[in-house]
């Protein structure tokens, strides 16, 4: 098989079977692309995860253009992000095609009214474990408190916290190794 | 034009979007119901719950999602689609032949000491944001989420069996 369609559709396998996110998709990325076709070596595997963290955007989209620039360049970077795409991108269209019809059921109203509150406690739950990794402590644990305040209480927007806390950090580097 | 200020928005989604899904939330809530008003803030968390049980990032998911609401069609899925996913290209590009010396690079390390506790606020933005009348309807509301934050957190229960139990639950009590 051709080397672009093998790319294709090994992003696509792994677009379809990760639910939940970038995180969850790691592992069967690093099974697909390291493990059985070989196409990077773990080093540089866990040296594009780390880059893959610091850049913006969506991480499982951020690994498939550097897998894909790594194999066949540009092109590749395309087919890559394509096959990561497209799974998501058809079931979340043929959702939103008939989702407003969906909610128009009683039922389906009453599931939803539970799932709501539901969902915020999944958002919150992050705010803690994700605390913990980042390894917030009493100094720097008025940094997502003063950003979250801003956000929710004041409505600034997310992008001016990014640009402060990313102009911050450097700015506080630069001091440091005065 | 419509097309146009889906690009821009997913955009600049895509280009901010700094640590995971969750951390984009609070950015994707502020130009898609506050700045735009291409859904309410109720369909935004039921958009969450889908994505949770349905393949792919939320980035993605919201992108397709509101695409397709905003326009009501399959352009604007595209458009909204293709848009978030564009500063990746752009910047990935850009350092793909340095990406080790990036990984290392001094500056780079220090704006991220700033940005990795502020993705935290952006998590807890998103959670405090989505914490309106709209979600909480009555007690019963309360009583889920505390019911739900405890299941998650301490007794580690996966977030789709969680989203099901809560519809069971909605179904048994609304």
């Amino acid at each position: 098989m051709n080397l672009y369609w093998q790319i294709f559709f090994v992003f696509a396998k792994i677009g379809t079977f990760t639910i939940g996110g970038g995180y969850a998709m790691l592992p069967l990325i690093q099974r697909e692309v390291v493990d059985r076709k070989q196409w990077i070596s773990k080093d540089d595997f866990v040296d594009m995860i780390a880059v893959s963290q610091t850049v913006p955007g969506i991480l499982a989209v951020n690994i498939a253009i550097f897998t894909g620039h790594k194999l066949k360049n540009n092109t590749g970077s395309i087919v890559a992000t394509l096959g990561a795409v497209l799974p998501s991108f058809l079931i979340i269209l043929a959702i939103a095609m008939f989702f407003r019809q969906f909610m128009d059921n009683i039922w389906v109203q009453k599931m939803f009214n539970a799932i709501r509150p539901a969902v915020v406690a999944l958002i919150a739950v992050p705010v803690f474990t994700t605390a913990k990794t980042v390894g917030v402590n009493i100094k720097t644990i008025i940094i997502p408190i003063a950003s979250a305040f801003l956000i929710w209480y004041w409505g600034v927007s997310p992008i001016y916290i990014i640009l402060i806390a990313g102009l911050g950090g450097l700015i506080y580097g630069i001091i440091e190794r005065r | 034009m419509i097309y146009l200020q889906l690009f821009i928005s997913f955009f600049k989604i895509g280009l901010f979007g700094f640590g995971g899904g969750y951390a984009m939330l609070p950015l994707i809530q502020n130009e898609v119901v506050d700045k735009h008003g291409w859904m309410t803030l109720q369909e935004f968390t039921d958009i969450v719950a889908v994505s949770q049980m349905t393949p792919g990032p939320i980035g993605i998911n919201s992108a397709t999602y509101v695409g397709y609401t905003a326009t009501q069609s399959i352009w604007g899925s595209v458009i909204a689609t293709f848009a978030v996913c564009l500063p990746s290209f752009i910047i990935v590009l850009l350092i793909v032949r340095s990406y080790k010396k990036f990984r290392t690079n001094k500056y780079v390390n220090d704006a991220f000491k700033g940005l990795r506790p502020a993705t935290v606020g952006l998590i807890a933005a998103a959670a405090l944001l989505l914490m309106n009348q709209e979600n909480f309807i009555d007690y019963k509301s309360i009583i889920i989420f505390v019911v739900a934050f405890v299941a998650t957190m301490f007794l580690k229960l996966h977030p789709i069996l969680m989203i099901l139990l809560a519809a069971v639950a909605g179904l048994i009590i609304y």
